[in-house]
């Protein structure tokens, strides 16, 4: 670490006292090099043909290195260095704001053109060209994802009760293990699980909603147990034992104490778990398939989803290829905006139902 | 209807860790009794072994016997359930169940076993045990805002109006007051020397001043160091205790000569 | 508690217990159980449908070369895409956990680390369409560019695509979707780095960059780890957005930018099963398991990780 503070000369040429005042870059300097470096970046950019991107990029480079610069002359390498790393650190941040922000503007720029009424009225069953919606395909990712939630909530939320009050030992151990390492698993490979599954049982052509419910499932029975078990960890020891003073059962004090306090972190995880799936894409293509027409009945053949149906209105479109091409993206831009609303309510359930205090 | 507790030759262990060492004692009916000792002496684990709370943790367990009016509370046919029910307890910090109002959490311990219960009944076990608690006049107008809401020693009495609420037969106390401020400890012993009209109490203190002012009873419990079991050191009228204790370690604590 | 193990089940101490309360803890334990095994059948049923791929002879397969010569080239892809991924995300990661935790203005981190989150939020099947509408036309003068002057290197070997649907897009696509589950572990590491000693660090007259390479980086290291290998895991396995983006060659390169590159195990899956009958189904089946394998091993790797520092942690 560097000593210069204490060097004997720089300490006679400083004001006495007990701080010392070292010298330090005026408080817009690194704002005006950053300005004098995006200027200069503009003519660089200039000479190969203007590009703002190359603006802001040779800017950036610029303006740091001027920064770190004067920072070295003026207030020391230590110094210096601190304020670069700074620079690169939040120069990464914005790196990382590019991607989402072009991301939501090239959505919502393309989705918003069939937006419309008709989009979540119809259906694609006898359209060709222009038209259609995807009203078919929202309601079977409803179903299907409703379906998911109910096979895993239970499951997951029971795994999770056990491995908090009940669990012990290797039990414990290896299914705490193993639903880690289930969180891992690639949703192709749940969706070839549910294939493999049905298959053997019904033959090879088989496709129906309830197979991609199950492969759904297994993506999102770990995320359940996971967020259940901290929530139920949360709960004090002090209220189980206010309850089994009360001469209650175990049993019952789980149900009636300790689910009811964690409702609100119960909901929240529930929540992002459902958001986690509901745009799943790879295991409803290999187990569910996609209609053009409306079914409603999960153990009954093919089903259209939203994930899969913005797939293929993309990469196969028809004759009227930009008909095919904007209900991909509004598909797109519905499925965000179901994704971001779960998020939203997972926050609001975990805001509204978290358990009183009355002050 | 207060009970008579009687113990005999009880050792506690948590799995293979002798906690607790041959406990002789008796504990009289409508009296309270105070138990002393030094920070990790076995008091309070010997007061949970008194309604099978101990068992909550994973590997402990006792040997001897403790019998409740001729009842052995470990007996192999013993649900620790319905010990539980007629032994209650009250912890040292308030622990009201959070999502429940004042009026539920009186009515915690019928409610969470579902047992039926007409409204006006019920109505009638809230108001007995609240008035029973010294906390009715305090909170009869807002019976429906949650337990959590009212101050530490509200909320300490509450969680006794809901032990009292089931009609238990012995109520443990476990340092109800170490928590809270002295009005609010003054009023916690004022309602225990009401109580014991009606229940046999038991009290684990750090304070012996509070064993002075409440108990008839009291044991002093020690140990002669760490990893060592805990032992019942002396049990005796607590007048007797305080003013010429048979033992010299009971006189060392009580006239702060260690610990 | 203080002295020794307990037993489970200790002599001589018999209890009661509830019907209500047996069936509810059985219930419980039950639930565990079914998940092992799900895990267990998820490898069962796959290997079960893979095995006729897995016997059959070699002409039979798709391509002629047998199953390894079937598989091996998506095996390349798969890693190179998900490694080109880590290396572009994790300094990304790293850096934006330490912005989030230790620079941005205390009252705006919160909702910055929300904004990183939302990332995670979006479907792959929409980052395919970014990756394929936006970045790929965005990147064709970079590629143009590499193969000019970076030629030299085999990576950007050229000849430079004209769709941009490369490997290289593939993998910035890729690394976008990783970065929040880096950066999420990564900051969430950092910050739990003891306060003490970075309160030491600054004591001493460290400046912020100094505190946090003194006091939060090397508490927090195998934490980034282990978040990166989660990340890696998740990369792997992407389906849609390699799907969508890259359009390659079935060669076993490692030309990043030309229109060559192998596809991923599970984008090729995607794109083949919705048509595939008999043995293709099976020799797809078998390229999933591989998959599962690989996946299943760096996983564990990373649970690994996370659990020997937790141990170590413990030890303090």
């Amino acid at each position: 670490m560097s000593l210069e503070t204490q060097s004997p000369v720089r300490a006679a040429e400083e004001p006495s006292g007990p701080i010392r005042h070292r010298r330090k870059l005026p408080r817009l300097a690194p704002l005006a090099l950053y300005a004098a470096g995006v200027a200069v970046g503009a003519l660089l950019s200039a000479l190969t043909g203007f590009s703002l991107a190359l603006t802001v990029f040779y800017g950036a480079v610029l303006g740091t290195l001027a920064v770190y610069a004067g920072s070295r002359a003026v207030e020391g390498r230590r110094k210096a260095t601190d304020r670069l790393v700074t620079a690169l650190v939040t120069t990464a941040f914005a790196v990382a704001m590019v991607p989402l922000v072009s991301l939501v503007y090239t959505v919502l720029d393309k989705g918003l053109a069939r937006f419309d009424g008709q989009f979540f009225t119809n259906s694609m069953f006898r359209v060709v060209g222009e038209g259609g919606g995807a009203y078919h395909a929202i309601l079977g990712t409803l179903i299907i994802t409703a379906l998911a939630a109910a096979i895993s909530v239970p499951i997951g939320l029971l795994t999770s009760i056990y491995l908090v009050e009940y669990g012990s030992g290797r039990l414990k151990k290896s299914i705490t293990f193993f639903v880690d390492v289930m969180t891992g698993i690639p949703s192709i490979v749940a969706g070839l699980f549910a294939f493999a599954l049905f298959t053997l049982i019904f033959g090879n052509g088989i496709r129906l909603g309830v197979m991609g419910a199950v492969a759904l499932s297994v993506l999102m029975i770990p995320v359940v147990v996971r967020s259940c078990e901290e929530v139920l960890k949360l709960v004090p020891n002090e209220l189980r034992e206010a309850s089994y003073a009360l001469g209650v059962p175990k049993w019952r004090t789980v149900v009636k104490v300790v689910l009811p306090t964690a409702i609100a972190g119960l909901g929240t995880g529930v929540t992002l778990a459902v958001a986690r799936v509901v745009g799943e894409t790879a295991p409803l293509l290999v187990t569910v398939g996609l209609i053009t027409g409306t079914n409603l009945n999960p153990f009954d053949g093919r089903m259209a989803t939203l994930p899969v149906f913005a797939y293929y209105q993309l990469t196969q479109p028809g004759v009227d290829a930009q008909a095919f091409l904007d209900r991909a993206w509004t598909a797109a831009l519905l499925l965000i905006i179901i994704v971001m609303a779960l998020n939203i309510v997972a926050r609001l359930i975990s805001r509204f139902f978290a358990p009183k205090t009355g002050h | 209807m207060a009970k008579r507790i009687e113990v005999s030759d009880l050792n506690i262990y948590y799995g293979n860790f002798l906690a607790v060492e041959g406990v002789n004692v008796a504990i009289e009916p409508r009296s309270i009794t105070a138990l002393i000792g030094p920070s990790g002496c076995g008091k309070s684990t010997f007061l949970r072994s008194l309604n099978r709370m101990h068992e909550v943790l994973p590997g402990a367990r006792v040997e001897g016997k403790v019998v409740m009016d001729g009842q052995d509370l470990y007996a192999a046919d013993t649900d620790p359930v319905d010990v539980r029910r007629s032994i209650g307890m009250v912890f040292q910090r308030p622990n009201p169940f959070p999502t429940m109002s004042i009026y539920d959490n009186v009515i915690a311990g019928n409610r969470l076993n579902s047992k039926r219960m007409k409204k006006a009944e019920a109505d009638e076990v809230v108001e007995k045990s609240l008035r029973g608690a010294n906390l009715w006049a305090e909170v009869k107008d807002r019976l429906d805002r949650p337990g959590s809401g009212l101050s530490g020693g509200q909320q300490q009495r509450l969680c006794i109006a809901r032990a009292i609420a089931v009609e238990p037969d012995v109520l443990l106390m476990d340092e109800p007051c170490s928590a809270l401020d002295p009005i609010s400890t003054l009023a916690i012993e004022d309602l225990m020397a009401e109580l014991k009209e009606r229940f046999t109490i038991v009290i684990v203190t750090h304070n012996m001043q509070q064993a002075a002012r409440v108990s008839e009873q009291t044991g002093f419990f020690n140990l002669n160091g760490v990893g060592q079991p805990g032992r019942l050191i002396e049990f005796n009228p607590t007048e007797k205790i305080f003013s010429n204790p048979d033992e010299k370690a009971t006189e060392d604590y009580i006239s702060g000569r260690f610990g | 508690m203080t002295a020794t193990k307990a037993p489970t089940e200790p002599p001589g101490q018999r209890t009661v217990r509830r019907p209500g309360d047996r069936l509810f803890a059985a219930s419980a334990k039950g639930s565990g159980i079914f998940i092992l095994l799900v895990l267990a059948g998820v490898a069962a049923f796959l290997i079960s449908r893979a095995l006729p791929a897995l016997v059959a002879p070699a002409e039979d397969i798709p391509g002629g070369a047998g199953l390894a010569g079937y598989i091996a080239p998506l095996v390349v892809g798969t890693l190179l895409a998900a490694v080109l991924a880590l290396l572009v995300a994790t300094p990304l990661a790293v850096a934006i956990a330490l912005y989030v935790a230790y620079y941005a203005p205390r009252r705006v981190a919160a909702a910055l680390g929300y904004v990183i989150d939302l990332l995670a939020a979006i479907p792959s099947v929409v980052y395919g369409f970014w990756g394929l509408t936006v970045l790929a036309p965005a990147l064709l003068p970079f590629h143009e560019w590499a193969a000019e002057y970076l030629g030299w290197i085999p990576l950007f070997a050229g000849p430079a695509s004209n769709t941009g649907r490369t490997m290289f897009t593939v993998g910035l696509v890729l690394a976008v979707m990783i970065l929040p589950i880096i950066s999420a572990i990564s900051r969430e590491v950092f910050i739990q780095a003891p306060a003490l000693h970075r309160e030491a660090a600054l004591a001493l007259g460290a400046t912020r960059w100094e505190m946090i390479k003194m006091a939060v980086i090397p508490y927090g290291k195998s934490g980034v780890i282990a978040g990166a290998m989660l990340g890696l895991g998740r990369a792997l396995g992407e389906t849609m957005a390699v799907a969508i983006v890259l359009s390659g060659g079935a060669a076993a390169t490692l030309n990043l930018i030309s229109n060559s590159s192998p596809s991923t195990i599970a984008s090729n899956i995607a794109l083949r099963f919705p048509e595939a009958t008999g043995l293709d189904v099976n020799t797809l089946i078998a390229s999933g398991l591989v998959l599962f394998l690989i996946t299943l091993a760096v996983n564990m790797l990373a649970r690994w990780i996370v659990n020997r520092r937790a141990d170590f942690s413990g030890a303090n």
